[in-house]
């Protein structure tokens, strides 16, 4: 099996910084084993995308890189933390630095959307409270939500708003690396492709990391630098997508070469 | 990581005022710097923000800087911001085009005014409320009459779960708080009958409040709480799941499904459930009488037979379905009110349990003034 190795496109070598740095994660549940050895390199400033099958654990990456999800075996390193060795206080500092936007938003159902995005203010700044409103207010106006939504409960938003508002609160701390699980799913094409540029422009204008799960090839054409496939128990191949239909894996050749993956490739071409 | 603490410089030259950021302006230094960024003033004149020392800078950064400039060129100064690296004044830019034009607003005031707002609120909102609980009373007893009118349409295994779960599971509870019930009336009607030497009284004080009322009253209470909690957390859960949404576009009527088992399970098993408690009412008051006042177990059935009337059971027994009726038109009337968030059925289940007790025992004093009226 060839494994391309490739830099995010456009940045020189030396300013490459693995920002997540997985080594020989086991994960298992019973017998069935999800992951095995599988190393990943998340390189500063790019967007990652995952794909892979139903199946193959992507869900389960992000959860063990987020600490939701303790593997068997295997290292971590996230902004050069080991985080499953670190002291409980150093695993806090470096969970600040990284926000998560879970596939339905997962928003505090009894909070408003703004007191969503201050909640981890809240926890971790000593801000003033009228500073605080402002900054909450800013990062749901930075995620295209109009300002009356501040006000909003998460059950009163569409599903692409609330999707949308998870976004913010996840940005609400200035974190490093962003994860987003499945960010497109269930939104119409129009409300998908206005999501994605979103993440590209928020990615270039804070020059976060993004950790992105996805099933939308549309985004993995539009936004994604890199793409890592889990097949096998591991990361099959990574590299960039024109890379991937080069590929010599059954699966791999279905995802990237079928009817789908070429119309998104035209449309991506195109814009 | 250049993370070195941000820090705020003014230099005011005559009519210039150069204003020095240096270190890293990020969002988690940002609670030292709220107090010198406020303290920033220029009344006039121009204003330079220098940001060619800034080693970083993220949205929080951009922001205090954004709002800087605001506040000054709202003041009437003229402010240029200079000096950034080109990726630092391309974020300003982004922050300041996302940033609300309003302020955001406090929570409004509480002045008088919006005081009596909120209770002209409240009032029409109670007022909307009863006329939909009595027009969904409405659409029950109509589905109620017209599946009785077709029994063999009727969801009997959905209506023998829900009277296995609301009165068979509930008798151990029932049974021992009416045992209590009676234990307690015995014992403290001894003590006062005790002082006019009037202790075989005790029978007639057990059996007539047991019968009449604590009997019945307190079931419902028990059954509200338990029961009716359940009816509305499992009926609110799935509104929020949309299956009642589904279920109507599938033709099925959820008054029918959901309402009518359960309400017809309550005025079922309710009654039952009250003849048990007084039975157990009347068993530990026949106890607590012989061990404490040593009253007979014959003797307080002697009297109980020739003193107490039937009518006080008929009394009672005769409210059990009105407060069945209520319990589960109130409990699953709470469920439909659910909106779309898990917050909602937790507030529906509690507001559910603390109608349908307050109505059950307002409806027993109706009862009671009724009874008192006919002279039964």
């Amino acid at each position: 099996m060839n494994v391309v190795e490739t830099q995010p496109a456009g940045a020189v070598k030396e300013e490459c910084e693995a920002v997540i740095k997985v080594r020989g994660l086991r994960n298992q549940f019973g017998k069935q084993v999800v992951h095995d050895n599988l190393d990943l390199d998340v390189w500063r400033g790019e967007v990652l995308g995952i794909v892979g099958g139903s199946g193959t654990g992507k869900s389960v990456l992000l959860r063990t890189i987020v600490g939701l999800n303790r593997p068997a075996a295997g290292r971590i390193e996230v902004l050069g933390t080991d985080v499953l060795h670190a002291p409980e206080a150093e695993r806090r500092k470096v969970e600040t630095r990284w926000g998560v936007a879970f596939q339905d938003g997962a928003l505090f159902s009894s909070l408003t959307v703004l007191q969503n995005v201050m909640a981890p203010m809240r926890e971790h700044l000593k801000l003033s409270q009228n500073l605080m409103k402002d900054l909450g207010a800013l990062k749901i106006g930075l995620v295209g939500l109009p300002h009356f939504a501040c006000e909003k409960l998460p059950s009163e938003l569409s599903g692409g708003m609330r999707k949308r508002a998870a976004l913010a609160r996840a940005l609400a701390l200035d974190p490093q690396i962003v994860f987003l699980d499945e960010p497109t799913a269930g939104l119409d094409p129009i409300g998908a492709a206005a999501y994605d540029d979103l993440i590209g422009e928020l990615q270039r204008a804070l020059g976060i990391t993004v950790f992105m799960v996805t099933h939308d090839l549309d985004s993995l054409y539009a936004i994604c630098d890199r793409i890592a496939v889990l097949a096998e128990k591991r990361v099959l191949v990574e590299g960039p997508i024109e890379t991937m239909t080069d590929v010599d894996h059954p699966w791999v050749q279905e995802y990237f070469t079928g009817p789908r993956a070429r119309a998104a490739q035209v449309k991506g071409s195109r814009s | 990581m250049t993370n070195k603490r941000p820090n705020l410089h003014v230099e005011a030259t005559g009519n210039e005022t150069v204003v020095r950021l240096t270190g890293a302006l990020l969002t988690e230094h940002l609670a030292e710097m709220e107090r010198p960024f406020a303290q920033v003033s220029a009344n006039a004149g121009t204003v330079r923000v220098d940001l060619s020392d800034l080693t970083a800078m993220d949205t929080g950064g951009a922001w205090m800087v954004t709002h800087l400039r605001d506040r000054l060129s709202r003041a009437g100064a003229e402010v240029a911001i200079d000096g950034g690296a080109q990726d630092q004044l391309a974020l300003i830019r982004t922050v300041s085009a996302a940033a609300p034009d309003e302020e955001v607003q406090d929570a409004a005031a509480h002045s008088a005014w919006a005081w009596l707002e909120e209770w002209g609120k409240s009032l029409v909102g109670g007022y909307h409320n009863a006329l939909s609980l009595i027009s969904f009373l409405g659409q029950t007893l109509a589905a109620l009459t017209r599946e009785l009118s077709r029994p063999h349409k009727l969801r009997w295994a959905s209506l023998v779960t829900h009277m296995q779960d609301t009165g068979f599971n509930a008798v151990p509870i029932i049974g021992l708080m009416g045992f209590l019930i009676g234990v307690v009336l015995a014992f403290q009607g001894a003590t006062q009958l005790q002082r006019f030497g009037a202790e075989v009284f005790v029978v007639e004080l057990i059996s007539i409040s047991v019968l009449r009322e604590l009997g019945i009253l307190l079931t419902a209470i028990i059954v509200a709480g338990r029961s009716g909690s359940a009816f509305t957390a499992s009926v609110g859960s799935m509104k929020v799941q949309q299956e009642i949404d589904a279920m109507q576009t599938l033709g099925l009527d959820p008054v029918r499904v959901l309402v009518v088992p359960r309400v017809l399970a309550l005025l079922i098993m309710l009654p039952l459930l009250g003849f048990v408690a007084n039975l157990f009412g009347l068993f530990g008051g026949a106890l607590m009488s012989w061990i404490n006042l040593g009253v007979s177990p014959g003797m307080f059935v002697t009297r109980l037979y020739e003193n107490t009337d039937v009518s006080h059971l008929l009394v009672g027994m005769v409210k059990a379905p009105f407060f069945a009726l209520v319990i589960g038109v109130v409990a699953c009337w709470q469920a439909f009110q659910v909106k779309s968030s898990s917050t909602s059925v937790g507030q529906r289940t509690t507001s559910s349990v603390v109608q349908s007790i307050f109505l059950v025992i307002a409806l027993d004093a109706l009862f009671s003034i009724f009874f008192a009226e006919l002279g039964i």
